[in-house]
């Protein structure tokens, strides 16, 4: 197994930290792992990314010229990322605020209304992980169990309260991620 | 026995970590993207409460390199850390330590320039540190970490072989290495040395005790006698050649069988291997060849892999600077290019391949 993914999204969106999580989630599984984030300017308002790989080999590269899924969360990011996805792979993206959806119909295209759901479960705070409940749907490649080990291992003891919130997130991301 | 957990850190924290770790005695550092963590990190960490390591966030980098002299000076292992234009500012710092013979560890964790430039992965700084970048005829010890684990690796590394031969060594990264997250297992705990270690292991040293046991030792870059200056000199000079003669450390794939072989260290060298394992996956015998200490090049082995291959690919992120230490070693015998992103763009594995193809051509 390898899965070779990029996240992009606005600053501020959690991009980066889901693909942490993801990461971590990984490791927890005994996996190779890298996390590769654009640190540049571009974190300030503009498109903040991150490379993810999860993989049962060793790792070479920490940056890719394609992808095997894109999670892209605004329409600079799917502008940029669409054409970097390989051929047979997967594009999942956040319909909130996005004017032109994907259009090769080479890849396999999904949509998660998670902005929305989010804002209406007054759970602004994990829409990231609502996104990666989407993700792990369509390619369980870490369990809901180590991912849940992970968010414990990287939030500081006083907000492990809000556990409970994240997986409730996860789960409502798998179920309403949908195949367009 | 103490558990040695897997984690999940950048490369920047794993420095942090190691230097904790390995006895360190003190580091002293100005913040700079892409390297701010590893102070980020010693502060979070307060190692002063712990190891009775000391962490001072200096004025400048000019301060830092300074209180190293200082520090190494004293026989301590002592260390600083930052990105390009920082490191620029420490080169008259490092000539007087080269010349002094003062050990000490820098990390440079690269960006692009030339001048403030960007805060983009870069290796635009390879001349600058194989070559000296301060005045006079003098080397560091460079070693090129290309992962998380090899930046926690090489800091003890580097201060063993710091210490060994009495001059300042840096660890030579870069952007990619430094913010990416990967495993890495820490090392094992060293305690710091005990004033009566460092009296006996640095008899060089200005440890405060001269007047009572010894005749004072005195820390200096200074010789105004040239007959003098001229031996000082000539010591340096056959201790670079000790190091190039044990020091050289390589790692080769794929290089036994390959018609064509990338040379390129650092992050460079992870973009490579991508690219190689691709055009193996064509059918292509590539190979990888990666310094791992940048000085001494490892030049005997790549004049030898040059007696056996069609072409070397020199990849690098910077407009061409070991290619000419690879085109050196190799005499000249093969067609050599080079292929690199500038100004804080990293290369990716199709642009390598690209590259490949042009040199086969």
């Amino acid at each position: 197994m390898k899965e070779e993914i990029i996240i992009s999204g606005f600053g501020g969106q959690g991009v980066l930290s889901m693909g942490k999580i993801l990461a971590y989630a990984g490791l927890m599984e005994g996996k190779e792992v890298t996390w590769m984030p654009a640190y540049g300017p571009e974190q300030r308002g503009g498109t903040a990314n991150v490379t993810v790989i999860v993989s049962d080999e060793k790792i070479s590269s920490p940056i890719l010229s394609q992808y095997d899924t894109a999670i892209l969360l605004n329409q600079p990011s799917l502008d940029k990322f669409q054409p970097k996805v390989k051929a047979g792979g997967t594009i999942i993206y956040d319909s909130f605020g996005i004017l032109e959806r994907p259009t090769r119909s080479d890849l396999h295209i999904f949509e998660i209304d998670a902005m929305n759901t989010a804002a209406e479960m007054k759970m602004m705070k994990t829409f990231n992980m609502m996104i990666l409940g989407g993700f792990l749907k369509l390619h369980p490649i870490v369990s809901i169990e180590s991912v849940m080990k992970a968010l414990k291992k990287s939030l500081p003891e006083r907000h492990w309260n809000l556990l409970p919130m994240n997986e409730e997130a996860i789960r409502k991301g798998m179920d309403i991620i949908k195949a367009i | 026995m103490e558990e040695r957990e897997v984690l999940l850190m950048k490369g920047n924290e794993a420095i942090a970590h190691a230097a904790i770790r390995c006895g360190c005695d003190g580091y002293f550092g100005y913040p700079i993207t892409p390297q701010s963590e590893v102070l980020e990190t010693l502060a979070a960490e307060k190692p002063w409460e712990t190891t009775g390591m000391v962490v001072v966030q200096a004025e400048s980098e000019t301060a830092s390199i300074n209180m190293i002299y200082g520090g190494g000076g004293c026989g301590k292992r002592v260390m600083t850390s930052s990105s390009s234009p920082g490191v620029a500012l420490m080169q008259e710092g490092l000539a007087y330590m080269a010349g002094a013979e003062v050990p000490g560890l820098i990390v440079n964790v690269q960006r692009g320039g030339p001048g403030l430039g960007t805060i983009q992965p870069s290796q635009s700084d390879y001349n600058q540190a194989t070559r000296g970048g301060g005045n006079g005829d003098y080397h560091l010890i460079v070693l090129a970490p290309n992962s998380v684990q090899e930046m926690a690796d090489f800091v003890d590394m580097a201060f063993e072989l710091s210490f060994k031969y009495r001059n300042p060594a840096m660890i030579l990264s870069d952007g990619v290495i430094g913010q990416m997250m990967e495993k890495v297992v820490l090392p094992p705990f060293k305690p710091r040395r005990t004033e009566e270690e460092i009296a006996k292991e640095c008899p060089w040293a200005a440890t405060g005790h001269g007047l009572k046991s010894r005749q004072p030792n005195v820390i200096t870059s200074l010789e105004l006698q040239s007959e003098v200056m001229e031996q000082r000199n000539l010591h340096l000079q056959r201790k670079y050649k000790e190091i190039q003669e044990k020091e050289v450390r390589y790692e080769a794939q794929h290089c036994e069988d390959a018609d064509y072989v990338i040379v390129a260290f650092g992050s460079a060298s992870r973009i490579s291997q991508k690219a190689m394992d691709m055009m193996r996956e064509r059918g292509e015998k590539v190979g990888l060849f990666r310094p791992i200490t940048l000085w001494p090049f490892p030049e005997k082995e790549i004049h030898e892999l040059a007696s056996h291959v069609k072409g070397i690919l020199v990849v690098e992120i910077n407009a061409g600077m070991m290619v000419y230490d690879v085109r050196a070693a190799a005499k000249y015998s093969v067609p050599i290019e080079q292929f690199g992103r500038l100004g804080g763009i990293v290369p990716d594995p199709d642009e390598i391949i690209e590259a490949m193809e042009k040199l086969k051509k």
